[in-house]
């Protein structure tokens, strides 16, 4: 083969599988900004314009208001706590030796793959025990739990990588190990947080079991808890269900294009475990 | 590397050794409230027969012969295995095959690509189900293709179809990882130096021998990495099946993860639930350990 047909054939195919990508996105778009009411599922474009009160309807009428406040508040709550928390825990793995660092370290890494299935049954029985199903509780503790094993394992790699000469001058100067790591560690990690917070609002923001096993109360529901709803109340109206959709995916799209680079590099390395 | 640990392992000055402890603690007390000890229980409950309700007794194995013996348990581990294929094995070889035929040039504009084959990784899977639905649905788009290129004898509804709704979802999975696997092989393949290809080429060697004597042993990394993420992501995948089918037809579509969720909170037969999620997890467990041996095996 020559190179220009190479070339013609390599684009060609990334092109079919880019369309392949965007046709299920392009259809919830093209239905969401249809005709109230309409069965029509297809593709082009509505007539008459884009039709923008069906996101009204599923902001008011559906709810959808109050669900994206649910959701930022947990989301909030759970990156937060999680960043911090997995960086003051990652610091110890990765720069200090103590007893059973090794062992407790890959206990927190089981939890990338401990599937949530395996706990969410006693978990929803332990947290009925302690009445707090159905508050942000539920949702919040659970979630910060499971985004501290990926937190912990991705800080570690920073932490191990991290100049060493900058931690020798620091401790030359007389800088206590939380001095280091509050003044120097964390404002050089910059990249790495960044990364390990887009991520973990992600799978924040897309959690679906856990908030379908929490809560019952409708005034708490998540986004995609209220979707999931939504679509068995309103099967018939498609075009508020593929609004709602978009209301759901387009804060993490839009972090997602802006930072795609972490993105991916993220939700990567997560898997390779050393 | 063990020594740098041991000189990162020095303290500063006058600080306590235990130090360590104290950072690691409160990410610890919250994992293991909330992940550990839920995990244990889990295993726990897996040995009784309970109704959420009334008094637990002892089950001994019960539920967990009742997965190889009872076919309503069964059948979700078996669909399982079927949506590997859709969300493993198709990928890799799509994602495979497509790297390979693209690892010759370098491709200007992989950033637009990447972004975009990348996409579905980054919405939530309960948004993947409802627009997929529409998309499956018996007047949906893929019905409407069909009837306009004269295949209406293909057309049916999708979801609804005992021997098709499996499959039907099983393709949702593979539209989900195929962009993952490929952008993970693009930017492997984009690695591999280019006079690889020309000397396997002096050899005389055909684009067969070139796939599997360049691309793919220097993909290997890339191939144990892909394998593992959308193993754990096939096995996993309660939000799809949930949104689009709960299981049905009939049970045609169940998967263990959907299975935990029923039979826990739709049918009360928490042990049993319990026993179906520790059965995942070693499922889960077993089969990463297996691709990073066979992986790490072959590079020893």
């Amino acid at each position: 083969m020559s190179s220009k047909i190479e070339r013609t054939f390599t684009y060609g195919i990334l092109s079919i599988f880019a369309v392949i990508s965007l046709t299920p996105v392009i259809g919830i778009l093209s239905t969401a900004f249809g005709e109230k009411g309409s069965l029509n599922t297809g593709f082009s474009l509505p007539e008459g314009g884009l039709n923008w009160s069906n996101f009204s309807d599923a902001w008011s009428q559906g709810h959808f208001g109050t669900y994206l406040g649910n959701s930022i508040l947990v989301a909030v709550v759970v990156v937060t706590v999680a960043t911090v928390l997995s960086i003051l825990a990652a610091y110890a793995f990765g720069v200090m030796r103590f007893p059973g660092s090794n062992v407790l370290f890959y206990v927190f890494v089981i939890g990338l793959t401990l599937p949530q299935e395996a706990l969410v049954v006693p978990l929803y029985f332990d947290l009925r025990h302690y009445e707090i199903t159905d508050t942000y509780w539920a949702l919040i503790l659970p979630q910060t739990a499971q985004s501290l094993a990926f937190g912990v394992f991705w800080m570690r790699t920073y932490f191990r990588n991290s100049a060493r000469s900058v931690m020798e001058a620091a401790r030359v100067d007389g800088a206590n190990s939380f001095t280091t790591l509050w003044r120097i560690l964390v404002p050089m990690g910059r990249p790495a947080i960044t990364t390990m917070i887009v991520i973990t609002f992600m799978w924040t923001w897309n959690e679906f079991l856990m908030a379908l096993v929490m809560i019952s109360e409708e005034g708490l529901r998540t986004v995609p808890l209220g979707l999931a709803f939504f679509q068995g109340q309103q099967t018939s109206d498609t075009s508020l269900l593929a609004a709602a959709a978009v209301l759901i995916a387009l804060p993490v799209v839009v972090v997602y294009i802006a930072l795609q680079r972490r993105f991916i590099e993220g939700m990567l390395t997560g898997a390779v475990k050393e | 590397m063990k020594s740098l640990t041991a000189s990162y392992g020095r303290r500063a000055p006058g600080e306590p050794r235990a130090v360590g402890y104290l950072y690691v603690l409160p990410a610890l007390v919250i994992y293991a409230l909330f992940l550990l000890v839920p995990f244990g229980q889990s295993v726990w409950l897996s040995f009784l027969h309970w109704d959420g309700l009334t008094r637990a007794t002892s089950a001994g194995f019960d539920n967990y012969s009742d997965i190889f013996t009872d076919p309503s348990l069964r059948a979700p581990f078996g669909h399982a295995l079927v949506l590997l294929i859709f969300y493993s094995a198709l990928p890799v070889c799509i994602g495979l095959l497509l790297a390979a035929a693209m690892s010759r040039i370098r491709v200007r504009g992989l950033t637009f690509f990447r972004t975009v084959l990348f996409l579905p990784q980054v919405l939530a899977m309960v948004v993947v189900g409802v627009a997929w639905q529409s998309i499956l649905a018996p007047d949906g788009l893929l019905n409407d293709v069909l009837r306009a290129v004269g295949l209406d004898s293909l057309a049916r509804p999708w979801l609804g179809d005992y021997d098709w709704a499996l499959p039907a979802v099983g393709i949702v999975g593979t539209w989900v990882m195929t962009g993952l696997c490929l952008v993970l092989f693009l930017a492997g393949a984009q690695r591999i130096p280019k006079e690889l290809y020309e000397a396997a080429r002096l050899d005389g060697a055909g684009a067969f021998r070139e796939f599997f004597a360049v691309t793919l042993p220097a993909l290997r990394a890339e191939i144990a990495v892909a394998l593992t993420l959308t193993i754990v992501a096939g096995l996993r995948n309660f939000d799809l099946i949930y949104v689009m089918t709960s299981g049905g037809p009939g049970e045609a579509t169940s998967v263990p993860a959907y299975e935990v969720y029923h039979r826990a909170f739709e049918l009360n037969q928490v042990g049993s639930a319990a026993a179906v999620g520790v059965a995942l997890t070693v499922l889960i467990f077993t089969l990463t350990v297996t691709v990073s041996r066979l992986v790490e095996g072959r590079r020893s």
